[in-house]
Parts: structure tokens; sequence; C-alpha cells
């Protein structure tokens, strides 16, 4: 049985298409579709439901050492008021999940997860909790929505007047049009924005008024479709995709978020294994066709690997996709071949990320 | 948008029009094109094979999947409207326009339906 978000029924009042996900009842795509919603990111733009994902709360003296044993970043340095990713591994070196964390007090941090993983890794935290810490896992009392698009700094300024500045970094309690938020310049688009965390009875208001100051710069809500083209084209790694249990952070290319220097759980067996054997590759179809997860890709005839992620690129207008190969065995620039249902179809080596906000 | 009253349907969402008295051209309906979503490629059946009814003539994909299509008819596959190579939004744009293959020499076909029995399914499965 799928769970409902608080904006359930603003989805199905705007027609969105609702499909199961993770877990709950969320929007696909509303009429205007896919594409249009995609492009209003990239050039107006979009509002998302994503109140799915999940949060849970470290707090006491050894929060951060909690945080830092179980996390592959390093958050010994800093500040209140900033965000950042990390990947959290099982001993193996495999991934539990991938997720940001908020400090929200110098002994308080706010773990924003994955839906899909959040029971895995609700229960993979409190397994691994020492000392002087308070877990608790928030996620049924916090909705979250994401502004995402060149307009969004003009559609949250028309709410409030205390807007983080920086990427990455976020003001707790922040009245936008008198509703209590904590507003986060972060988000999975590639584009800038905003995501908004208010108290679930306050977020049909919040989308309501959001979508009401967003009418004039162009502002549409968008599903779960545009969230995976949008994620995919700004080539952002999705988990059960780009990593996961048997595809270690370091083949993902995930380095800038594994700091080895330090003691973290799975370091060892990362330590171990040396240097990844496979790396995550761009791929820009040349061919006829649409490549999606797990086809195989021929280098020169040889097997070296299969993608994770691909489908049509609206904003670049064309179809990409990413791909776990053997490392070493291409170079950017070479042609590879990728069998789709039997088809095989021309794909060029490119660099990640496809597409980069100007 | 209504289906044409001239057309023919199957349950599995594809029509046909009779081009003479042994060709007909084969599509996709408005209800497949809304449920599939924006199209973004359609991965064109070759001229000359042989295609049995309700089997799958080819695939189309849109942003979210790749769906198969089924032919309402066996016989052999005259040709292919090319024009989807370029622009597969046209079957979303204008579906009963946008044939997608014409098939001669037919020796079988599905069970067809005429446009209010397709929509007595369409409504059933809505």
């Amino acid at each position: 049985m799928e769970l409902k978000t608080p904006l359930y029924d603003c989805h199905v009042a705007l027609g969105g298409k609702i499909v199961p996900f993770a877990g709950y009842l969320l929007p696909v795509q509303y009429p205007a579709g896919v594409i249009a919603e995609h492009m209003a990111v990239r050039t107006k733009c979009g509002l998302f439901d994503v109140s799915h994902m999940g949060e849970v709360i470290y707090e006491g003296p050894d929060a951060l050492a909690n945080i830092n044993k179980i996390l592959t970043n390093d958050y010994t340095k800093m500040d209140i008021g900033r965000v950042r990713y990390s990947l959290m591994c099982y001993d193996d070196g495999g991934v539990v999940d991938d997720l940001l964390v908020y400090k929200m007090g110098e002994e308080k941090y706010l773990i924003v997860v994955n839906a899909a993983n959040r029971h895995k890794d609700v229960e993979w935290m409190k397994k691994h909790l020492f000392g002087e810490v308070r877990f608790s896992d928030i996620s049924d009392q916090i909705a979250q929505i994401a502004l995402q698009g060149p307009a969004a700094d003009a559609i949250i300024a028309k709410l409030t007047a205390d807007i983080p500045q920086k990427y990455y970094s976020f003001i707790d309690k922040v009245q936008i049009g008198g509703i209590e938020s904590l507003l986060s310049q972060t988000g999975y688009t590639g584009e800038r924005g905003y995501e908004i965390y208010v108290a679930a009875a306050d977020a049909p208001a919040m989308w309501q008024q959001l979508l009401d100051a967003g009418a004039d710069e162009g502002l549409v809500p968008c599903g779960l479709g545009a969230r995976d083209t949008l994620r995919l084209e700004a080539s952002m790694p999705l988990y059960g995709h780009e990593m996961d249990e048997t595809i270690s952070p370091l083949e993902a290319g995930l380095n800038f978020a594994v700091k080895l220097d330090k003691n973290f759980i799975g370091r060892e067996a990362l330590l171990a294994a040396g240097d990844p054997q496979r790396q995550r590759i761009g791929l820009k179809v040349l061919g006829r066709g649409i490549v999606r997860e797990h086809q195989d890709v021929y280098a020169q005839g040889r097997l070296i690997g299969h993608s994770t992620s691909g489908t049509h690129c609206p904003y670049l207008g064309g179809a990409y996709a990413m791909a776990l190969v053997e490392s070493q065995s291409v170079q950017l620039g070479d042609k590879v071949e990728v069998d789709v249902r039997g088809r095989r179809i021309e794909a060029e080596v490119v660099p990640l990320p496809f597409y980069k906000r100007v | 948008m209504t289906n044409p009253s001239d057309y023919q349907y199957v349950r599995s969402h594809e029509w046909l029009c009779y081009v003479d008295k042994d060709t007909v051209r084969v599509g996709i309906t408005d209800f497949a094109q809304k449920a599939m979503g924006d199209l973004v490629f359609v991965n064109l059946p070759q001229v000359g094979d042989m295609t049995t009814a309700g089997e799958p003539l080819c695939d189309v994909e849109s942003v979210k999947s790749v769906e198969d299509i089924f032919s309402p008819v066996s016989g052999e596959i005259t040709a292919v409207n090319e024009e989807l190579a370029d622009r597969p939004e046209l079957i979303n744009s204008a579906p009963y326009e946008a044939w997608i293959a014409e098939i001669s020499n037919i020796t079988d076909t599905e069970d067809l339906l005429d446009a209010a029995a397709y929509e007595a399914v369409c409504a059933e499965e809505e």
C-alpha cells in the first residue's frame, strides 16, 4: 500500500499522472508533459514535490563523531548553515545510500536520504550509534518542495528576504510567506534553485503560494519524469543506478566525497581494493535509438561494461547515457557500441557532465 | 480527440485504415500516445519484412520507457513513415495521421473493433 505525500491532493487537482514510486504515490508528469516540464526548468522554473525523501537527525555531543564514522565525507571542518554530500558505505565498500548532511548546530545534523532506502538507512544508522547521541527519523513530519530553474531567485524573493547566497548553504527558520521553513540552495536538476523543508501540514499552502508567486515567471509543476531526465542530463548519480551495494563510490567517480585520510565504515575495503577496476563514463548516442540502463557496452567488439542510466535529454536534444565500464578501456572521443535489445547502436565517449549551467 | 469512425482498432491500442482493398496503414491510438507521453524515438520496421498479427511490429520510446507496438494484421511491410524517424512527436500531436507502417498481402487479422467498441475498451482501462 503506497503512502501519499502531504501534496497528493494538489497533484491530482493539477491533473498529475500518479504512479507508485519508492512507496509513495507521486506524479510522473502533469498535462504539459515531461519535455515541457524539463524545458521549463532549464529556461524558467519548475516546482517538484520531493516529500518522499527521508530526513533523520543526529543530535548530541557525539553527533559529529557518529556521522564521521558512518559517512565517507569529512564533517570535522564545516560551518553551521552548510550542506555537504556523502556516501554511506557497507564494510565491504558497497554503497548503502547517498545523502546530504545539513549542519544545524555544533551538535546537530540533519541528513536527507533517498526515499527508497529510508528504512534500510535508518536500520543501518541505528545499528552503529555510539556515545552520547540522539537519533530520530522525522521523515513523516517533513515535506520537501524543490524550486528549480533560472527564475527561482526572482520567485523566492517575492516571499522572503532571507535567502541563502551560496550553493550548498541554507537558512533555518525562515518565514516564507508566513510559513516557517528551512530554505536550502540545493537541487537535483543541474540548475540554480532551492529546496524548501516545511512541516507536513504546511506543505499545501507552501506549494500553492510558490505556484502563485511563480505564475508570472513561467513556473510549472514538474513530475518524477522530468526529475529523472534533468538529473541525467546534468549527469548526477542516482542510487540504484550509478552506485549501489555492488558499485563502490570510487568506481562511480564520487572521490570528492570519499575522504580516505579519516576513519569510516568501508574505508579498509576501499583501500584494499586499490585503484578502481571500473569507471563511470558518459555516452552520447550517435545512432538512432535510446540507450537505457543495463545495456551492454562494447569497445571494438569486446564487452567492457553496461549502461547504468540513459534517456533522451530534451535540452541537449539527443540521447545520452552513463555507463560503468572497465577502467581505461576507453578514452574521451572513442566510439563504442551499445546493445539495445539486440540492435547495436553507436555512441561516443563524452565528458561528464553532459549539461552544465553557464 | 475522437477516434475516426472509418478506422478499425485492436485492444492493444493500435489502429488500421485501408488505403486500398489489400493494404492497410497502421498507427497507435490517441489513448496509447497519451499513456506513453512524449515520444522521442520510433524504431521503424523494415520494408519487405513479414509481420504477424498480435506480434510486435516495432517499438517506440517515450522519455520514460520503451513500448512495443503490435501488428493488427499479418502481411508484408510495404512502406514505413520515414517522417517519424526525425519527428516522432507527430504521433503525439496527430496520432491518426502519423501512420507507422503500410502492410499489404494481408493473410490474417486480430479481432478488429469499430470506434465505439474500442472506446468501451478504453473506458474500462481508465
